[in-house]
């Protein structure tokens, strides 16, 4: 069977249901998909274990601040590639800043340890069931998660820069 | 017979120490080793400390994160095109295709298509790229197993890379080559020459690495089933590139999905058997041969046409016309000062770097600066497995399954 976005999102509803499934769309010729944190790790698994889908190769995942979105403020971002079909599909999950937890892939995929890692470090996702959940590239004493938006680049209390000018 | 009596033997003084309340085997000592942060064959920084029993590998706990420079986060305040200078420092062995990968993500999210002689300048560029990345991983793993003089022997060839890097845009090894929509400059016929003056004296002298190294039975002893990765293995820890292939999988992102015309070139992947030091290194030996054909066909069939893209909102014009014509003149100030108009949108492009696929997702809300853009780094992909493979193994092959990974510190941290 060739995967095309249609028979995939198709496979995928008529498994999960279009109340775990919504938001389909297509930006970059990679279909994206937005499902729920109950569902996250079962879909993923469906996705690698499917005999016809074969979507068994984890590329990448990072984690998105939106803030200001209430419930859509903090982004997961998985990012699947079938490598017997060529294919390739994006799923999000989308959760408030509040409450940033999210089931842990390890247990599918060994890579997702340092992404998770890395995600943790970086946003503050709290992975659950994650093996060793600590910060990764940063210093451990740090006590943010530096790539949430709060967090400006440059020194606020300068006055020679005006963002209109000069970026965000 | 004889084993079946070792075994009740066995039993037996288990039973007895049973009985008597000893321990089956004396506790072991184990002793703690730090390899790195700086240790000379980690070739980077970053820290093992490893738990050793005798010569052997208990344990080794991998920390990360002495370079890391917050490229993500930075990129969040920079225009679009201030951000090449930063990728060409994350894998600095092959700094050309990290830029002009990031050049393709930002041209996909933008639209624009890049002419074929552009496209064909690239591949020239990255597949050199990839031959300087491969040569230094390869004649590393000569150092670290013994063998300096290959290492020495090819470094000037690379310098010869280098020279024509310098040539086509000026720099040598953080390169930021080419612009979004193309090239800065067109292939000057020095730069021509040089390239087959290249394609002339490498085959020579990388014949003459290979056959130091390849049927050396010392290098073969040392190498083979060290550090060895089952191709499940590999895809669960997300490996790409030379050290995926060499575990068996025939995954290439410039086969699968071809970008900047790759599907005009006539190449061969070559894939190992067991995934082991040894066949890491064959796999990016003949990933060199491969290169240097894919640079032939694209020499010889270099098209002609423009260098560059016909984008003016987002390719800087030439000087001359900014000092004299007015529309010039106004898209060299929005695209210096960042005030391109950038669509909104959602990209994920990769290109097939030296150490794999090396992914650039970007989220752009229409800002001036990319909302949020990702890298896939390769390197720090894979490196999460060394692990796994150095583990009941000994120090000194520890050392060899580091350098054949090809870790880069830069890409790793990013």
């Amino acid at each position: 069977m060739e995967l095309t976005n249609e028979n995939v999102l198709g496979k995928i509803i008529s498994e999960f249901g279009e109340e775990n499934i919504w938001d389909a769309m297509n930006p970059d010729g990679i279909m994206t998909i937005t499902t729920n944190r109950e569902s996250i790790h079962n879909l993923i698994k469906y996705l690698r274990d499917d005999k016809e889908l074969q979507i068994s190769f984890l590329t990448t995942m990072c984690g998105i601040h939106f803030p200001g979105q209430g419930d859509k403020e903090m982004c997961m971002m998985y990012q699947l590639h079938s490598l017997r079909h060529n294919y390739r599909i994006r799923i999000k999950v989308f959760m408030p800043a509040s409450d940033p937890v999210m089931p842990t892939m390890t247990d599918l995929y060994a890579t997702a340890n340092w992404m998770e890692r890395e995600a943790f470090d970086f946003y503050g996702f709290k992975f659950i069931g994650h093996p060793n959940l600590t910060r990764i590239l940063n210093i451990e004493e740090m006590e943010y998660h530096p790539m949430l938006k709060q967090y400006p680049l440059e020194d606020q209390t300068r006055e020679d820069k005006i963002n209109t000018y000069f970026g965000r | 017979m004889a084993t079946e009596n070792k075994t009740a033997e066995l039993t037996e003084l288990e039973q007895f120490r049973k009985d008597h309340g000893l321990a089956l085997h004396e506790e072991r000592q184990l002793t703690t080793l730090n390899l790195g942060p700086t240790h000379p064959a980690t070739h980077g920084i970053f820290q093992n400390i490893l738990q050793m029993d005798g010569e052997v590998i208990v344990d080794a706990v991998p920390t990360i994160g002495y370079i890391h420079r917050a490229f993500e986060k930075i990129a969040e305040r920079r225009p679009f095109y201030q951000i090449t200078p930063l990728t060409d420092r994350m894998n600095y062995c092959s700094s050309p295709i990290n830029n002009m990968g990031y050049h393709m993500a930002v041209e996909k999210l933008l639209g624009i298509t890049v002419p074929k002689r552009a496209q064909y300048i690239r591949v020239i560029m990255m597949e050199l790229a990839r031959i300087s990345d491969h040569l230094i991983c390869n004649s590393i793993l000569g150092v670290d197993s013994g063998a300096f003089t290959g290492f020495l022997y090819v470094m000037q060839e690379r310098e010869h890379i280098y020279d024509i890097y310098e040539e086509v845009c000026g720099a040598r090894l953080t390169t930021n080559m080419g612009r979004i929509g193309g090239m800065e400059r067109d292939l000057s016929p020095k730069a021509l020459h040089m390239i087959d003056e290249f394609l002339k004296r490498f085959p020579k002298v990388w014949a003459e690495f290979e056959k130091m190294l390849t049927r050396n039975r010392i290098f073969i002893d040392r190498t083979t089933d060290v550090g060895a990765i089952s191709a499940e293995r590999a895809l669960s820890y997300g490996f790409t590139g030379p050290n995926l292939r060499a575990a068996g999988v025939d995954y290439d992102v410039r086969v699968m999905n071809p970008y900047s015309s790759y599907e005009d070139f006539e190449f061969e992947i070559p894939v190992g058997a067991k995934g082991d030091t040894y066949d890491r290194f064959l796999v990016r030996n003949e990933e060199v041969w491969q290169s240097l054909k894919i640079i032939e066909q694209a020499y010889k069939n270099l098209p002609e046409g423009s260098y560059h893209a016909d984008a003016p909102h987002y390719y800087l014009p030439p000087k001359q016309e900014v000092y004299t014509s007015m529309e010039a003149l106004i898209y060299h100030f929005k695209i210096v000062m960042g005030e391109a108009d950038i669509p909104v949108g959602e990209v994920y492009h990769s290109v097939e770097g030296g150490n794999g696929e090396l992914g650039f997702y970007i989220i752009s809300d229409g800002g001036r600066t990319p909302y949020r853009l990702h890298f896939r780094r390769p390197c720090f992909i894979y490196y999460q497995a060394y692990t796994e493979m150095i583990k009941g193994g000994q120090l000194a092959d520890a050392i060899l399954t580091l350098s054949s990974l090809n870790v880069i510190a830069g890409e790793l941290d990013a």
